[in-house]
Protein backbone atom coordinates (compact mmCIF):
# COMPACT_ATOMS: atom_id res chain seq x y z
CA UNK A 1 0.00 0.00 0.00
CA UNK A 2 1.26 3.39 -0.53
CA UNK A 3 0.64 6.36 0.83
CA UNK A 4 1.68 9.82 0.30
CA UNK A 5 4.17 8.09 -1.95
CA UNK A 6 5.39 6.47 1.41
CA UNK A 7 5.52 2.07 0.72
CA UNK A 8 3.78 1.20 4.50
CA UNK A 9 5.81 -2.08 5.43
CA UNK A 10 4.66 -3.91 8.35
CA UNK A 11 7.43 -5.19 10.61
CA UNK A 12 6.96 -6.83 13.73
CA UNK A 13 10.41 -8.10 15.06
CA UNK A 14 12.77 -8.61 18.13
CA UNK A 15 15.46 -6.14 18.74
CA UNK A 16 18.19 -6.34 20.60
CA UNK A 17 20.07 -3.03 22.59
CA UNK A 18 23.19 -1.94 20.79
CA UNK A 19 23.60 1.21 23.10
CA UNK A 20 21.50 3.69 25.29
CA UNK A 21 22.90 6.74 26.47
CA UNK A 22 22.20 9.56 28.28
CA UNK A 23 22.36 12.25 26.08
CA UNK A 24 21.21 15.06 28.09
CA UNK A 25 19.72 15.13 32.08
CA UNK A 26 16.54 13.11 31.80
CA UNK A 27 16.45 12.48 28.06
CA UNK A 28 18.56 8.91 26.48
CA UNK A 29 18.70 7.91 22.82
CA UNK A 30 18.81 4.04 22.67
CA UNK A 31 20.41 1.73 19.63
CA UNK A 32 18.56 -1.16 18.62
CA UNK A 33 18.62 -3.76 15.79
CA UNK A 34 16.06 -4.21 13.04
CA UNK A 35 15.65 -6.17 9.82
CA UNK A 36 17.21 -4.83 6.83
CA UNK A 37 13.44 -3.66 6.02
CA UNK A 38 14.18 -0.50 8.62
CA UNK A 39 16.27 1.35 6.02
CA UNK A 40 12.92 2.12 3.99
CA UNK A 41 11.54 3.75 7.36
CA UNK A 42 10.73 7.70 6.33
CA UNK A 43 11.32 10.85 8.85
CA UNK A 44 8.39 11.17 10.91
CA UNK A 45 7.24 7.31 10.88
CA UNK A 46 7.33 6.13 14.25
CA UNK A 47 7.94 2.59 16.59
CA UNK A 48 6.20 0.79 19.12
CA UNK A 49 8.22 -0.61 21.60
CA UNK A 50 6.86 -3.49 24.31
CA UNK A 51 9.98 -2.84 26.71
CA UNK A 52 9.58 -6.11 28.60
CA UNK A 53 7.79 -9.42 28.19
CA UNK A 54 4.10 -9.78 30.71
CA UNK A 55 1.51 -7.30 31.60
CA UNK A 56 2.85 -4.69 32.86
CA UNK A 57 3.46 -1.91 31.32
CA UNK A 58 0.21 -3.80 29.22
CA UNK A 59 0.65 -1.47 26.15
CA UNK A 60 3.62 -0.56 23.71
CA UNK A 61 4.94 2.76 23.91
CA UNK A 62 5.28 4.88 20.52
CA UNK A 63 8.62 6.70 19.39
CA UNK A 64 9.58 8.81 16.53
CA UNK A 65 12.43 7.10 14.43
CA UNK A 66 15.76 9.57 15.09
CA UNK A 67 17.92 7.39 12.71
CA UNK A 68 18.62 4.27 10.72
CA UNK A 69 21.76 2.56 9.66
CA UNK A 70 24.33 -0.55 9.38
CA UNK A 71 27.03 -1.57 11.87
CA UNK A 72 29.23 -4.36 11.65
CA UNK A 73 29.23 -6.48 14.73
CA UNK A 74 32.03 -7.26 16.30
CA UNK A 75 32.98 -10.80 15.63
CA UNK A 76 34.77 -12.09 12.61
CA UNK A 77 33.26 -11.87 9.51
CA UNK A 78 29.62 -10.82 10.49
CA UNK A 79 27.71 -9.21 7.85
CA UNK A 80 26.71 -6.00 8.67
CA UNK A 81 23.69 -5.58 10.50
CA UNK A 82 20.97 -2.87 10.35
CA UNK A 83 19.77 -0.52 13.61
CA UNK A 84 17.34 2.37 14.39
CA UNK A 85 17.51 4.91 17.32
CA UNK A 86 15.32 6.67 19.10
CA UNK A 87 15.20 9.51 21.19
CA UNK A 88 12.91 10.09 24.99
CA UNK A 89 12.55 11.49 27.85
CA UNK A 90 12.18 9.39 31.02
CA UNK A 91 8.59 9.89 31.62
CA UNK A 92 6.88 6.94 33.15
CA UNK A 93 6.97 3.44 33.89
CA UNK A 94 7.49 2.55 30.05
CA UNK A 95 10.53 4.68 29.50
CA UNK A 96 12.29 4.03 32.95
CA UNK A 97 11.92 0.63 32.38
CA UNK A 98 13.64 1.01 28.77
CA UNK A 99 16.41 3.82 30.12
CA UNK A 100 17.23 0.74 32.56
CA UNK A 101 18.00 -1.38 29.73
CA UNK A 102 21.59 -2.53 28.88
CA UNK A 103 23.22 -4.29 25.80
CA UNK A 104 22.18 -7.43 24.92
CA UNK A 105 18.76 -6.55 26.28
CA UNK A 106 16.13 -7.42 23.97
CA UNK A 107 12.75 -5.26 23.19
CA UNK A 108 9.87 -6.49 21.08
CA UNK A 109 9.26 -3.99 18.24
CA UNK A 110 6.53 -2.74 15.80
CA UNK A 111 7.91 -0.44 12.89
CA UNK A 112 7.78 1.63 10.68
CA UNK A 113 4.26 2.82 11.79
CA UNK A 114 2.36 6.23 10.27
CA UNK A 115 3.53 8.19 7.91
CA UNK A 116 6.58 10.22 7.21
CA UNK A 117 6.84 14.05 6.38
CA UNK A 118 6.13 14.92 2.49
CA UNK A 119 9.95 15.90 1.65
CA UNK A 120 8.17 18.73 -0.41
CA UNK A 121 9.94 20.40 -3.78
CA UNK A 122 14.00 20.45 -3.74
CA UNK A 123 15.72 23.29 -3.71
CA UNK A 124 13.49 25.08 -1.33
CA UNK A 125 14.07 26.24 2.06
CA UNK A 126 12.72 23.57 4.73
CA UNK A 127 13.04 25.17 8.28
CA UNK A 128 13.04 22.88 11.16
CA UNK A 129 10.85 23.62 14.38
CA UNK A 130 11.43 21.58 17.17
CA UNK A 131 11.53 21.11 21.38
CA UNK A 132 12.70 18.38 23.39
CA UNK A 133 12.56 14.94 21.82
CA UNK A 134 10.40 16.50 19.29
CA UNK A 135 13.73 16.56 17.37
CA UNK A 136 13.94 13.54 16.82
CA UNK A 137 11.98 13.09 13.45
CA UNK A 138 13.14 16.31 12.40
CA UNK A 139 17.00 14.95 12.46
CA UNK A 140 16.20 12.06 10.79
CA UNK A 141 14.60 14.53 7.91
CA UNK A 142 17.25 16.80 8.31
CA UNK A 143 19.71 13.62 7.40
CA UNK A 144 17.76 12.75 4.43
CA UNK A 145 17.29 16.91 2.73
CA UNK A 146 20.64 17.97 3.53
CA UNK A 147 21.96 17.42 -0.30
CA UNK A 148 19.29 18.24 -1.45
CA UNK A 149 17.81 21.54 0.22
CA UNK A 150 18.97 24.30 2.46
CA UNK A 151 17.91 23.89 6.14
CA UNK A 152 18.05 25.25 9.23
CA UNK A 153 16.57 24.40 12.57
CA UNK A 154 15.04 26.10 15.30
CA UNK A 155 15.69 24.28 18.26
CA UNK A 156 13.38 25.37 22.10
CA UNK A 157 13.68 23.96 25.28
CA UNK A 158 12.83 25.60 29.20
CA UNK A 159 16.08 25.18 30.36
CA UNK A 160 19.46 24.57 28.25
CA UNK A 161 19.28 20.43 29.23
CA UNK A 162 15.98 20.42 27.11
CA UNK A 163 17.74 21.56 24.13
CA UNK A 164 19.09 18.56 22.07
CA UNK A 165 20.89 17.44 18.96
CA UNK A 166 22.22 21.05 18.31
CA UNK A 167 25.84 19.01 18.03
CA UNK A 168 24.40 16.67 15.71
CA UNK A 169 22.65 19.39 13.42
CA UNK A 170 25.85 21.43 13.43
CA UNK A 171 27.93 18.61 11.97
CA UNK A 172 25.59 18.36 9.47
CA UNK A 173 26.56 21.85 8.49
CA UNK A 174 23.04 23.25 9.35
CA UNK A 175 22.55 26.52 10.24
CA UNK A 176 20.49 26.32 14.24
CA UNK A 177 18.98 28.96 16.39
CA UNK A 178 18.29 27.69 19.84
CA UNK A 179 16.04 29.79 22.53
CA UNK A 180 15.17 29.05 25.53
CA UNK A 181 13.11 30.02 28.57
CA UNK A 182 15.48 30.98 30.98
CA UNK A 183 17.60 31.80 28.28
CA UNK A 184 20.48 29.65 29.65
CA UNK A 185 21.24 28.49 25.87
CA UNK A 186 21.06 30.60 23.02
CA UNK A 187 18.26 33.27 23.06
CA UNK A 188 15.70 33.83 26.06
CA UNK A 189 12.27 33.23 25.40
CA UNK A 190 10.31 31.19 23.14
CA UNK A 191 11.64 29.59 20.01
CA UNK A 192 8.59 30.45 17.70
CA UNK A 193 9.17 33.99 18.48
CA UNK A 194 13.06 33.57 16.42
CA UNK A 195 11.32 31.34 13.71
CA UNK A 196 9.29 34.04 13.16
CA UNK A 197 11.82 36.90 12.94
CA UNK A 198 13.30 34.38 10.18
CA UNK A 199 9.46 34.17 8.63
CA UNK A 200 8.79 37.79 8.91
CA UNK A 201 11.75 38.75 6.22
CA UNK A 202 11.30 38.32 2.99
CA UNK A 203 13.32 35.28 1.63
CA UNK A 204 13.22 31.96 -0.86
CA UNK A 205 10.06 29.33 -1.15
CA UNK A 206 10.37 27.57 1.80
CA UNK A 207 8.18 25.44 4.01
CA UNK A 208 7.91 24.25 7.66
CA UNK A 209 8.45 20.84 10.25
CA UNK A 210 7.51 21.05 13.68
CA UNK A 211 7.48 18.28 15.86
CA UNK A 212 7.23 19.50 20.37
CA UNK A 213 4.80 20.03 22.72
CA UNK A 214 1.47 21.04 21.33
CA UNK A 215 1.67 25.03 22.46
CA UNK A 216 4.56 25.25 20.09
CA UNK A 217 2.92 23.89 17.28
CA UNK A 218 -0.35 25.23 17.90
CA UNK A 219 1.71 28.53 17.41
CA UNK A 220 4.25 27.35 14.56
CA UNK A 221 0.76 26.43 12.49
CA UNK A 222 -0.47 30.07 13.24
CA UNK A 223 2.36 31.57 12.57
CA UNK A 224 2.51 29.55 9.13
CA UNK A 225 -0.71 30.79 8.25
CA UNK A 226 -0.14 34.05 8.31
CA UNK A 227 2.59 33.99 6.36
CA UNK A 228 0.92 31.67 3.75
CA UNK A 229 3.68 28.96 4.32
CA UNK A 230 3.13 24.98 3.92
CA UNK A 231 3.38 23.60 7.41
CA UNK A 232 3.91 19.82 8.25
CA UNK A 233 3.66 18.80 12.22
CA UNK A 234 4.58 15.55 13.47
CA UNK A 235 1.42 15.08 16.84
CA UNK A 236 2.37 12.91 19.32
CA UNK A 237 -0.90 11.37 21.26
CA UNK A 238 -1.47 7.99 24.04
CA UNK A 239 -2.00 5.27 21.85
CA UNK A 240 -2.85 1.93 22.47
CA UNK A 241 -2.72 -0.34 19.20
CA UNK A 242 -0.53 1.38 16.69
CA UNK A 243 -2.41 0.32 13.38
CA UNK A 244 -5.38 2.14 13.57
CA UNK A 245 -7.71 -0.24 15.35
CA UNK A 246 -8.30 1.01 18.78
CA UNK A 247 -9.39 4.85 17.57
CA UNK A 248 -7.69 6.06 20.98
CA UNK A 249 -5.55 8.90 19.39
CA UNK A 250 -7.48 10.43 16.93
CA UNK A 251 -7.24 14.01 16.07
CA UNK A 252 -10.26 16.21 14.49
CA UNK A 253 -9.95 16.62 10.45
CA UNK A 254 -10.35 19.52 8.35
CA UNK A 255 -14.18 19.00 8.09
CA UNK A 256 -15.42 17.40 11.29
CA UNK A 257 -18.63 18.10 12.86
CA UNK A 258 -20.70 16.04 14.89
CA UNK A 259 -22.56 14.92 12.51
CA UNK A 260 -20.07 14.11 9.46
CA UNK A 261 -17.46 13.16 11.70
CA UNK A 262 -13.60 13.41 10.04
CA UNK A 263 -11.53 11.98 12.92
CA UNK A 264 -7.42 11.23 11.61
CA UNK A 265 -5.64 8.06 13.78
CA UNK A 266 -2.42 9.78 14.53
CA UNK A 267 -1.03 6.52 14.38
CA UNK A 268 -2.23 5.42 10.77
CA UNK A 269 -3.18 8.46 8.96
CA UNK A 270 -0.05 10.47 11.02
CA UNK A 271 1.36 11.20 13.02
CA UNK A 272 2.33 13.73 10.52
CA UNK A 273 -0.06 15.83 8.83
CA UNK A 274 -0.28 19.23 6.79
CA UNK A 275 -1.58 21.49 9.36
CA UNK A 276 -4.39 22.20 6.29
CA UNK A 277 -6.01 18.75 7.06
CA UNK A 278 -6.73 19.31 10.82
CA UNK A 279 -9.64 21.49 12.32
CA UNK A 280 -8.02 24.91 13.34
CA UNK A 281 -9.54 24.28 17.17
CA UNK A 282 -7.46 20.65 17.53
CA UNK A 283 -5.09 21.78 15.09
CA UNK A 284 -2.08 20.31 17.27
CA UNK A 285 -4.35 18.11 19.95
CA UNK A 286 -1.19 16.25 21.91
CA UNK A 287 2.30 17.07 21.24
CA UNK A 288 5.04 15.85 19.32
CA UNK A 289 6.61 12.99 19.51
CA UNK B 1 -0.74 -38.43 18.68
CA UNK B 2 -2.61 -36.91 15.88
CA UNK B 3 -3.47 -33.35 15.91
CA UNK B 4 -5.82 -31.87 18.00
CA UNK B 5 -9.77 -31.01 16.90
CA UNK B 6 -9.70 -27.35 17.76
CA UNK B 7 -13.31 -26.45 15.94
CA UNK B 8 -15.90 -25.76 17.61
CA UNK B 9 -19.53 -24.45 16.45
CA UNK B 10 -21.03 -21.58 18.08
CA UNK B 11 -24.61 -21.32 17.11
CA UNK B 12 -24.53 -22.45 13.48
CA UNK B 13 -20.99 -20.79 12.85
CA UNK B 14 -17.93 -23.21 12.50
CA UNK B 15 -15.24 -21.74 13.74
CA UNK B 16 -11.68 -23.46 13.25
CA UNK B 17 -10.64 -23.01 16.47
CA UNK B 18 -12.62 -21.27 19.64
CA UNK B 19 -10.65 -17.77 19.16
CA UNK B 20 -12.40 -14.91 18.24
CA UNK B 21 -11.26 -10.80 18.37
CA UNK B 22 -13.00 -8.36 20.63
CA UNK B 23 -15.10 -5.87 19.11
CA UNK B 24 -13.56 -2.62 19.13
CA UNK B 25 -9.91 -4.12 19.56
CA UNK B 26 -9.47 -5.45 16.05
CA UNK B 27 -11.15 -2.87 14.09
CA UNK B 28 -12.26 -4.52 10.58
CA UNK B 29 -9.74 -7.54 10.96
CA UNK B 30 -7.76 -5.66 7.72
CA UNK B 31 -5.58 -3.15 10.22
CA UNK B 32 -4.21 -6.45 11.35
CA UNK B 33 -3.69 -8.66 8.43
CA UNK B 34 0.25 -7.35 7.71
CA UNK B 35 0.94 -8.62 11.18
CA UNK B 36 -0.82 -11.93 11.44
CA UNK B 37 -2.48 -14.61 9.41
CA UNK B 38 -6.29 -13.47 9.85
CA UNK B 39 -6.96 -17.60 8.50
CA UNK B 40 -5.67 -18.91 12.05
CA UNK B 41 -8.08 -17.35 14.15
CA UNK B 42 -11.93 -18.70 14.65
CA UNK B 43 -13.80 -15.30 13.86
CA UNK B 44 -12.89 -11.41 13.57
CA UNK B 45 -15.82 -9.15 15.46
CA UNK B 46 -16.02 -6.02 13.84
CA UNK B 47 -16.08 -2.59 15.49
CA UNK B 48 -19.29 -1.53 16.93
CA UNK B 49 -21.51 -0.26 13.82
CA UNK B 50 -24.80 2.39 14.44
CA UNK B 51 -26.71 3.34 11.61
CA UNK B 52 -25.25 6.20 10.72
CA UNK B 53 -22.05 7.74 11.18
CA UNK B 54 -20.87 8.57 14.71
CA UNK B 55 -18.05 10.67 15.71
CA UNK B 56 -16.89 9.45 19.25
CA UNK B 57 -15.78 11.15 22.49
CA UNK B 58 -12.98 13.97 22.99
CA UNK B 59 -9.96 12.98 23.60
CA UNK B 60 -7.76 11.32 25.54
CA UNK B 61 -9.97 8.32 25.23
CA UNK B 62 -7.58 5.96 26.85
CA UNK B 63 -5.42 5.48 29.39
CA UNK B 64 -3.07 2.51 30.89
CA UNK B 65 -4.03 1.06 34.43
CA UNK B 66 -2.77 -1.21 36.54
CA UNK B 67 -3.03 -4.47 34.58
CA UNK B 68 -5.24 -3.19 32.58
CA UNK B 69 -6.42 -0.19 30.45
CA UNK B 70 -9.91 2.58 30.63
CA UNK B 71 -11.24 3.67 27.32
CA UNK B 72 -13.88 6.04 26.23
CA UNK B 73 -13.61 5.89 22.33
CA UNK B 74 -17.43 6.08 22.44
CA UNK B 75 -18.32 4.44 19.99
CA UNK B 76 -17.12 6.20 17.15
CA UNK B 77 -17.77 4.00 13.81
CA UNK B 78 -17.94 4.73 9.90
CA UNK B 79 -21.66 3.87 9.78
CA UNK B 80 -23.88 1.20 8.00
CA UNK B 81 -23.64 2.62 4.45
CA UNK B 82 -19.90 2.88 4.68
CA UNK B 83 -19.28 -0.32 6.56
CA UNK B 84 -21.26 -2.15 3.19
CA UNK B 85 -19.18 0.08 1.12
CA UNK B 86 -15.88 0.18 2.08
CA UNK B 87 -15.24 -2.72 4.47
CA UNK B 88 -17.39 -5.55 3.35
CA UNK B 89 -15.02 -6.22 0.39
CA UNK B 90 -12.02 -7.22 2.59
CA UNK B 91 -14.64 -9.58 4.07
CA UNK B 92 -14.20 -11.58 0.70
CA UNK B 93 -10.53 -12.08 0.32
CA UNK B 94 -10.53 -14.34 3.80
CA UNK B 95 -12.61 -17.49 4.97
CA UNK B 96 -12.78 -16.66 8.64
CA UNK B 97 -16.14 -15.46 9.82
CA UNK B 98 -17.12 -12.04 10.45
CA UNK B 99 -19.37 -11.32 13.09
CA UNK B 100 -20.68 -7.53 13.32
CA UNK B 101 -20.91 -5.93 16.25
CA UNK B 102 -23.91 -3.51 16.16
CA UNK B 103 -25.68 -1.16 18.50
CA UNK B 104 -28.76 1.46 18.19
CA UNK B 105 -30.85 3.82 19.98
CA UNK B 106 -33.78 2.44 20.25
CA UNK B 107 -35.33 -0.89 19.46
CA UNK B 108 -36.47 0.06 16.42
CA UNK B 109 -32.57 1.35 15.46
CA UNK B 110 -31.60 -2.32 17.17
CA UNK B 111 -33.88 -4.20 14.35
CA UNK B 112 -33.35 -1.72 11.63
CA UNK B 113 -29.46 -2.73 11.32
CA UNK B 114 -30.24 -6.22 12.05
CA UNK B 115 -31.75 -6.00 9.11
CA UNK B 116 -29.99 -4.15 6.70
CA UNK B 117 -26.99 -6.97 7.90
CA UNK B 118 -28.81 -10.02 7.16
CA UNK B 119 -29.07 -8.78 3.50
CA UNK B 120 -25.10 -8.58 3.91
CA UNK B 121 -23.72 -12.20 2.51
CA UNK B 122 -20.10 -11.25 3.93
CA UNK B 123 -21.64 -11.21 7.35
CA UNK B 124 -21.70 -14.43 9.17
CA UNK B 125 -23.48 -13.22 12.29
CA UNK B 126 -24.31 -10.35 14.37
CA UNK B 127 -23.45 -9.31 17.87
CA UNK B 128 -26.06 -7.53 19.42
CA UNK B 129 -24.24 -5.17 21.82
CA UNK B 130 -26.42 -3.70 24.90
CA UNK B 131 -23.23 -2.80 27.19
CA UNK B 132 -21.22 0.03 25.85
CA UNK B 133 -20.82 1.55 29.27
CA UNK B 134 -19.83 5.00 27.32
CA UNK B 135 -22.49 6.33 25.78
CA UNK B 136 -25.62 7.41 26.74
CA UNK B 137 -27.74 5.55 24.36
CA UNK B 138 -24.56 3.06 23.00
CA UNK B 139 -27.02 0.31 24.23
CA UNK B 140 -26.16 0.09 28.47
CA UNK B 141 -29.71 1.24 28.62
CA UNK B 142 -30.61 -1.82 27.16
CA UNK B 143 -27.96 -3.68 28.94
CA UNK B 144 -28.67 -3.03 32.73
CA UNK B 145 -32.74 -3.74 32.47
CA UNK B 146 -33.53 -7.70 31.69
CA UNK B 147 -37.05 -6.20 30.16
CA UNK B 148 -35.17 -3.72 27.24
CA UNK B 149 -32.63 -6.44 26.70
CA UNK B 150 -35.32 -8.92 26.22
CA UNK B 151 -37.21 -6.54 23.82
CA UNK B 152 -33.64 -5.27 21.74
CA UNK B 153 -32.97 -9.35 21.50
CA UNK B 154 -36.58 -10.38 20.63
CA UNK B 155 -36.64 -7.46 17.85
CA UNK B 156 -33.35 -8.15 16.18
CA UNK B 157 -34.29 -12.01 16.21
CA UNK B 158 -37.59 -11.23 13.83
CA UNK B 159 -35.19 -9.10 11.88
CA UNK B 160 -32.63 -11.13 10.64
CA UNK B 161 -31.92 -15.39 10.22
CA UNK B 162 -28.30 -14.98 11.08
CA UNK B 163 -27.17 -16.16 14.11
CA UNK B 164 -27.40 -13.64 16.99
CA UNK B 165 -25.11 -13.40 19.95
CA UNK B 166 -26.36 -10.69 22.45
CA UNK B 167 -22.95 -9.05 24.34
CA UNK B 168 -23.50 -9.04 28.07
CA UNK B 169 -22.78 -6.08 29.89
CA UNK B 170 -21.19 -6.80 33.64
CA UNK B 171 -22.04 -3.77 34.91
CA UNK B 172 -25.18 -5.12 36.28
CA UNK B 173 -26.09 -6.48 39.66
CA UNK B 174 -27.41 -9.96 38.50
CA UNK B 175 -25.77 -11.24 35.02
CA UNK B 176 -27.28 -14.55 35.18
CA UNK B 177 -30.90 -12.75 34.98
CA UNK B 178 -29.55 -10.48 31.67
CA UNK B 179 -28.44 -13.70 30.32
CA UNK B 180 -31.66 -15.16 30.72
CA UNK B 181 -33.77 -12.61 29.21
CA UNK B 182 -31.66 -12.62 26.39
CA UNK B 183 -31.87 -16.11 26.11
CA UNK B 184 -35.94 -16.22 25.87
CA UNK B 185 -36.14 -13.92 23.26
CA UNK B 186 -33.84 -16.07 20.83
CA UNK B 187 -30.38 -15.16 21.17
CA UNK B 188 -28.53 -17.84 19.91
CA UNK B 189 -25.42 -17.20 21.98
CA UNK B 190 -23.96 -14.76 24.62
CA UNK B 191 -20.79 -13.28 24.80
CA UNK B 192 -19.66 -12.03 28.00
CA UNK B 193 -18.25 -9.49 29.44
CA UNK B 194 -18.09 -6.03 27.88
CA UNK B 195 -16.18 -3.54 29.70
CA UNK B 196 -16.38 -2.70 33.68
CA UNK B 197 -17.15 0.60 34.27
CA UNK B 198 -13.83 2.53 35.73
CA UNK B 199 -12.19 5.90 36.66
CA UNK B 200 -8.53 7.21 36.92
CA UNK B 201 -7.80 10.57 38.64
CA UNK B 202 -4.71 12.48 37.98
CA UNK B 203 -4.22 14.10 41.05
CA UNK B 204 -2.04 16.98 40.23
CA UNK B 205 -4.36 17.90 37.90
CA UNK B 206 -7.37 16.76 40.17
CA UNK B 207 -8.80 15.95 36.76
CA UNK B 208 -10.15 12.62 35.04
CA UNK B 209 -7.71 10.76 32.69
CA UNK B 210 -9.75 10.28 30.26
CA UNK B 211 -12.29 13.48 28.87
CA UNK B 212 -15.49 11.27 28.96
CA UNK B 213 -14.24 10.92 32.88
CA UNK B 214 -15.45 7.33 33.30
CA UNK B 215 -14.74 4.36 31.06
CA UNK B 216 -14.45 0.78 30.78
CA UNK B 217 -12.18 -1.31 32.26
CA UNK B 218 -10.75 -4.25 30.07
CA UNK B 219 -7.20 -6.60 30.43
CA UNK B 220 -5.74 -8.95 32.39
CA UNK B 221 -7.35 -6.80 35.26
CA UNK B 222 -10.84 -8.10 34.77
CA UNK B 223 -10.20 -11.58 33.94
CA UNK B 224 -11.45 -12.92 37.26
CA UNK B 225 -14.92 -10.82 37.12
CA UNK B 226 -15.57 -12.16 33.14
CA UNK B 227 -14.26 -16.06 34.61
CA UNK B 228 -17.11 -15.82 37.70
CA UNK B 229 -19.88 -14.51 35.45
CA UNK B 230 -18.73 -16.90 32.45
CA UNK B 231 -19.48 -19.92 35.40
CA UNK B 232 -22.33 -18.54 36.84
CA UNK B 233 -23.93 -18.14 33.09
CA UNK B 234 -22.93 -21.54 32.04
CA UNK B 235 -25.10 -22.77 35.07
CA UNK B 236 -28.12 -21.17 34.40
CA UNK B 237 -28.02 -21.07 30.54
CA UNK B 238 -27.88 -23.50 28.08
CA UNK B 239 -27.07 -21.10 25.00
CA UNK B 240 -23.27 -21.77 23.80
CA UNK B 241 -21.20 -18.59 25.71
CA UNK B 242 -18.54 -16.67 24.38
CA UNK B 243 -16.06 -15.90 27.30
CA UNK B 244 -14.43 -12.55 27.25
CA UNK B 245 -12.30 -10.73 29.71
CA UNK B 246 -8.30 -10.20 29.92
CA UNK B 247 -7.84 -13.11 27.67
CA UNK B 248 -3.51 -12.68 27.17
CA UNK B 249 -2.35 -16.49 26.83
CA UNK B 250 -3.48 -19.69 25.66
CA UNK B 251 -4.11 -20.54 29.09
CA UNK B 252 -6.10 -17.95 29.99
CA UNK B 253 -8.41 -18.45 26.97
CA UNK B 254 -8.56 -22.33 28.12
CA UNK B 255 -10.06 -21.21 31.64
CA UNK B 256 -12.53 -19.83 30.72
CA UNK B 257 -13.76 -22.58 28.32
CA UNK B 258 -13.30 -24.78 31.78
CA UNK B 259 -15.74 -22.32 33.34
CA UNK B 260 -18.62 -22.91 30.60
CA UNK B 261 -17.50 -20.82 27.46
CA UNK B 262 -17.78 -22.87 24.03
CA UNK B 263 -15.21 -19.90 22.63
CA UNK B 264 -13.68 -17.49 23.41
CA UNK B 265 -12.62 -13.13 22.46
CA UNK B 266 -9.35 -11.81 22.72
CA UNK B 267 -9.42 -7.96 23.14
CA UNK B 268 -6.55 -5.93 24.52
CA UNK B 269 -4.00 -8.04 23.88
CA UNK B 270 -4.32 -7.13 20.36
CA UNK B 271 -3.20 -4.07 21.27
CA UNK B 272 -0.49 -5.54 23.36
CA UNK B 273 0.77 -7.38 20.15
CA UNK B 274 -1.04 -7.32 16.73
CA UNK B 275 -0.89 -11.30 16.54
CA UNK B 276 -1.72 -12.16 20.27
CA UNK B 277 -5.47 -13.94 18.97
CA UNK B 278 -3.02 -16.25 15.92
CA UNK B 279 -0.66 -16.84 18.41
CA UNK B 280 -2.92 -18.11 21.69
CA UNK B 281 -4.79 -20.10 18.77
CA UNK B 282 -1.55 -21.97 18.19
CA UNK B 283 -0.17 -22.14 21.91
CA UNK B 284 -3.75 -23.75 22.39
CA UNK B 285 -3.29 -26.37 20.12
CA UNK B 286 0.38 -26.96 21.54
CA UNK B 287 -1.39 -27.18 25.11
CA UNK B 288 -4.09 -29.65 24.32
CA UNK B 289 -1.34 -31.64 22.03
CA UNK B 290 0.69 -31.76 25.48
CA UNK B 291 -1.84 -32.70 28.10
CA UNK B 292 -3.53 -35.49 25.58
CA UNK B 293 -6.84 -33.47 25.32
CA UNK B 294 -8.20 -35.10 21.69
CA UNK B 295 -11.00 -32.23 21.27
CA UNK B 296 -10.73 -28.56 22.36
CA UNK B 297 -14.56 -29.50 23.09
CA UNK B 298 -13.88 -32.23 25.80
CA UNK B 299 -12.66 -28.74 27.74
CA UNK B 300 -16.01 -26.75 27.66
CA UNK B 301 -17.88 -26.47 31.69
CA UNK B 302 -14.66 -29.24 32.20
CA UNK B 303 -14.59 -27.39 35.72
CA UNK B 304 -14.30 -29.59 38.48
CA UNK B 305 -15.89 -28.09 41.71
Amino acid sequence: MTLNGWTKINMHFKSVVLTNIEISPGYRRVRLTAPRGILEAKPGQFVMLRVRDGVDPLLRRPFCIYDVGTFSPDYPDASRRCYFEILYKVVGKGTSILASLHEKDSVDVLAPLGNGFNPGEEGEEKLLVGGGFGLAPLYFLARRLVEKSPIKVFIGGRRKEDVLCVTEFEQLGIDTYVATDDGTLGSRGLVTEVLEEHLSMEGMSRSVFACGPEPMLRAVAGMCEKYRINCQVSLEATMACGVGACLGCVVKGASHSEDSPDYRCVCKEGPVFDTSQLLCEDQAEGAAS
Amino acid sequence: MKKPDLSVNLAGISLRNPIMTASGTFGYGEEFAGYMDLEKIGAIVTKGLSLRPRAGNPMPRIVETAGGMLNAIGLQNVGIDAFIENKTPFFRSISTPVIVNFFGNSVEEYAKLAARLDAVPEVSGVEINISCPNVKHGGIVFGTDPKAAFSVVRAVRGATGKPVIAKLSPNVTDIVEMALACAEAGADSLSLINTITGMAIDLQKRRPRISNVTGGLSGPAVKPVALRMVWQVYQAVKLPIIGIGGIVTATDALEFMVAGATAVQVGTANFMTPDASQRIAEDMERYLKENGVRDVKEMIGSLRV
